[in-house]
């Protein structure tokens, strides 16, 4: 798994590949949770294009660093999933939790109450 | 004709999660089955084998999971098995949101059951766990 990262002003835009199970999501949770602590940041925005395969491991990451920053009045959202991800997702009931969008576009518009 | 069969034993380490699911899906392709149901094996797979790491050995490097699949034209089968901690209670493991561990989300079992056509499950306390995971091949009807 690979993470590329990228700062859009307040927002840190996490472009992730591979594959998220027990073992990779955890890099993902490290990078997140120390970006919270040391940067402060609170708006994540997560593009799953690239990734090609989930399970409940990574989902429990994503929600996890979702409860995180909402606690700290921070969001996150997932853009570009992949239909057999996106399934998943909606099968754990994390889609009605998450927002998700179609691209980083729309994402970023209504982040910035542009919708 | 006796099913064919891979036997792979590793130890209980997580970056062997991902050798798992490319025997399987190889296998998948092998059974000519489509992109969805080969990601609903890798799906089967990665449960089941992470449940053996982290909860059958709680992440101890040094058990060793077994991997067995077998298959035939009717269907695949895996069987995924540890010499762990066992279940104390299936029935409320196997419960949707029910996990011993609270940073996990307990949909496991949730998954296995959804993505494959059956799952079954055998644990004795010390001994050790067993998940049986089956999915059926559908083939287009026959012209005779
Ligand atoms: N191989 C195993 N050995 C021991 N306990 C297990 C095993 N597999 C599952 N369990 C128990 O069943 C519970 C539910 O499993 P699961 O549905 O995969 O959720 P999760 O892994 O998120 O906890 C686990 O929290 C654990 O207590
Ligand atoms: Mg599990």
């Amino acid at each position: 798994m690979n993470i590329s990262k990228q700062f859009d002003r307040q927002t840190l835009l996490l472009r992730i590949s591979g594959e998220l199970d027990m073992q990779t999501s955890e890099t993902l949770r490290q990078t997140i949770d120390s970006e919270i602590e040391r940067r402060g940041i609170r708006q994540v925005m997560l593009n799953l294009k690239d990734v090609s395969f989930i399970d409940s491991s990574g989902l429990g990451v994503i929600l996890g660093r979702y409860k995180k920053l909402t606690a700290l009045g921070g969001a996150l959202v997932i853009t570009n999933a992949q239909p057999h991800v996106l399934k998943i997702m909606e099968l754990s009931g994390l889609a009605k939790i998450i927002r998700f969008y179609t691209d980083e576009t729309l994402a970023f518009e209504e982040g910035r109450g542009a919708s | 004709m006796n099913p064919n069969q891979i036997e792979l034993s590793f130890s209980s380490r997580a970056e062997n999660l991902s050798a798992a699911r490319m025997v399987i899906a190889s296998v998948g392709s092998q059974a000519d089955l489509m992109l969805n149901d080969i990601e609903d094996l890798k799906v089967g797979v990665s449960e089941a084998v992470t449940n053996a790491i982290v909860h059958g050995y709680q992440n101890d490097p040094d058990g060793v999971v077994a991997l067995m699949i077998q298959s035939d034209e009717d269907k695949i089968q895996i069987i995924v098995r540890d010499q762990g901690c066992g279940i104390a209670d299936i029935e409320l493991a196997m419960q949707p949101s029910f996990s011993s561990d609270p940073e996990r989300m307990g949909l496991g079992f949730v998954f296995m059951k959804s993505f494959m056509d059956e799952l079954t499950v055998d644990s004795q306390l010390n001994e050790g766990t067993t998940v049986t995971l089956v999915k059926y091949l559908q083939h287009p009807p026959s012209s005779h």
